[in-house]
């Protein structure tokens, strides 16, 4: 996997796009996520229930790895079971 | 990685919510990402190597930009105040091109390209009608725009960046969606400049309405920002020196919805930011500092540094605001010597940066050295606390018997004198150094000249002697590009002619 891959849910609508690659499983929802969506759509799993939301960044403890939800859904992100959190924006200016 | 990923989250999220106001049509984020991908079929069916655009800012610049990422053509704006004969070649080195906007110019200067052309007017309808169809497919093509640099040093060179330096640049500044309902930009700088792109791009990520100006004129732009109630505005330091005299000459023209003026482009005089953080007490002013070659910004004075630097009667704090303030955190900023050592703060040098924004590559070969980093050939230094000062372009420093020195430095001194309203030192020719400083001086209206004496005695009084100009020279006006940008190689040329 390269920055720039992108991958859906198995679960929901949710769509990310890789920005920075690390070890372990991306899931969403509770599943892995794959660049192409299986025929049949899982269920999400409780546990990983509270959603994705467009154009957030979301990373893990340890700074390893970084997705952009490009697409919302119901399912939230983990790597390798652990939950990731949404980065906090650091605003600058509109320089443009 | 793809930029029309930006255009294709916004139509996702809002489709409703208005993107683009341009000749009188407005264009919501839904609208222009079908006008896309139509444009985007047209494109790929067109077997064309690049997408060019030769026109002023429109909904159809727009449209091309993001339809030729879609397709996944590299897209090339063109210059449209080039000559003929400059243009001519630029089109031969990119035909067979897929060309919007002044058809009828393109085709009279590279018959023989192959080209295949729209208007401004039959993109937009042809793009319309294949706005359906089967899904594309999506393109690896790595780049997403080539930029003919200006060429004020020689030959254009075809400045090349990739969809993941855009995207980089965008991801790393820009919040998703971050505008409030209402938030309008009005944008005036050409479609064939880093800032336009950069604009476009932005705007799009943060969702803000774009008024798109086709070309600048300063009623017209006071105009459109008090019809549209236009809240953030980029300019070039020119552009706003017309604005204030447009608002001048109505008497008081008021902009009460403009909130924030980002500023980039060119030096922008002391005197004239002072003024405008006057006229505009509310107003949140940026200067942002960026090359082509970076993707836009890297350095920027925000805000609350501006009013500070206005404010305040420390000259260290005060000197900020002519300083081009804090480089970016995405990227690392160095200033290097001659052999590419790192200098102290505040000596002078080459500002090297290095970030995934970055491209710092041409069509011909890549500029950045093992390491990654990009020698920009600005010259610059940084101050105890980091804020970054431009002394032109490294290819500008005088060598005077050995000794290196700064245009900015004599400028800055030269400019301290009443009767100066703006001045330019560059180097002559001289028997005994090799080189010398030469300056070239605009009087100020309604002032006397000073004498040559007058002024070489203000250089020695504040600088070095080696400083001291052996030649002046009284000229009506100073040469700019539409940009603002001074070109030095003129004054030059005047001193040797």
């Amino acid at each position: 996997m390269k920055p720039g891959t992108k991958l859906k849910s198995s679960v929901c609508d949710t769509e990310v796009m890789v920005i920075r690659v690390g070890e372990g499983d991306i899931e969403c929802g509770g599943a892995p996520m794959a660049e192409e969506r299986p025929a049949e759509r899982g269920t999400v799993d409780a546990a990983f229930a509270e959603g994705t939301k467009i154009g957030k960044r979301y990373v893990d403890e340890a700074g390893t790895i970084e997705l952009l939800c490009v697409k919302a859904g119901t399912g939230s992100l983990a790597l390798s079971g652990t939950a990731l959190r949404a980065k906090d924006a650091k605003p600058l200016p509109s320089s443009d | 990685m793809n930029i029309s990923l930006i255009l294709q989250m916004a139509a996702d999220a809002d489709p409703d919510r208005i993107a683009i106001v341009c000749e009188g049509r407005r264009w919501s984020y839904g609208e222009l990402h079908r006008a896309a991908t139509g444009a985007a079929r047209l494109f790929r069916e067109s077997g064309a190597s690049h997408v060019a655009l030769l026109d002023e800012n429109s909904a159809a610049a727009a449209i091309t930009l993001f339809g030729a990422a879609i397709a996944g053509i590299p897209y090339v704006p063109l210059n449209y105040r080039l000559a003929d004969v400059d243009l001519s070649a630029l089109l031969a080195r990119i035909a067979p091109a897929a060309l919007v906007g002044d058809t009828a110019r393109a085709e009279r200067l590279n018959p023989d390209g192959g080209h295949l052309f729209w208007t401004r007017q039959t993109l937009i309808e042809q793009a319309e009608a294949r706005a359906d169809g089967p899904e594309l497919e999506e393109s690896d093509e790595p780049v997403a725009v080539q930029l003919f640099t200006s060429g004020t040093t020689g030959v254009p060179k075809a400045a090349v960046l990739r969809h993941a330096n855009l995207l980089s640049y965008i991801l790393g500044t820009v919040e998703f969606m971050s505008a409030e309902e209402g938030e309008a930009a009005l944008v005036s700088v050409p479609p064939y400049h880093i800032a336009g792109i950069a604009a476009l791009l932005s705007s799009t990520y943060a969702m803000r309405r774009l008024l798109l100006l086709p070309a600048f004129e300063p009623d017209a732009w006071l105009d459109l920002a008090s019809d549209e109630g236009a809240t953030h505005a980029f300019v070039v330091p020119t552009m706003l020196a017309r604005v204030i005299a447009a608002m001048e000459a109505r008497g008081g023209h008021e902009l009460t919805s403009l909130r924030a003026i980002a500023y980039g482009g060119g030096r922008m005089p002391t005197e004239l930011i002072d003024r405008a953080l006057d006229l505009f007490p509310e107003a949140a002013f940026t200067n942002a500092y960026g090359l082509t070659e970076t993707s836009s910004t890297i350095a920027l004075l925000g805000p609350e540094e501006h009013r500070a630097a206005h404010r305040s009667d420390d000259p260290t704090v005060r000197a900020r605001l002519g300083s081009v303030g804090r480089p970016l955190p995405t990227i690392e900023l160095e200033i290097r010597d001659e052999e590419g050592r790192k200098l102290p703060v505040g000596e002078r040098g080459e500002i090297y940066v290095r970030g995934d924004q970055v491209s710092g590559e041409y069509r011909e070969r890549s500029a950045l050295d093992a390491e990654g980093w990009f020698p920009t050939r600005d010259a610059g230094w940084l101050d105890a606390e980091g804020y970054l000062f431009l002394a032109g372009r490294a290819d500008d420093v005088i060598v005077r018997g050995g000794e290196n020195i700064s245009p900015g430095e004599i400028e800055d001194v030269l400019m301290t004198h009443p009767c100066v309203a703006d001045a330019c030192a560059v180097a002559v020719p001289s028997l005994e150094w090799g080189e010398a400083v030469g300056v070239a001086i605009v009087v100020r209206p309604g002032h006397d000249p000073a004498s040559e004496a007058e002024l070489c005695e203000l250089i020695r009084s504040r600088l070095r002697s080696s400083r001291v100009p052996e030649r002046i020279s009284y000229l009506e006006v100073l040469p700019y590009n539409e940009m603002g940008k001074l070109l030095r190689r003129q004054v030059k040329a005047h001193f040797q002619g």
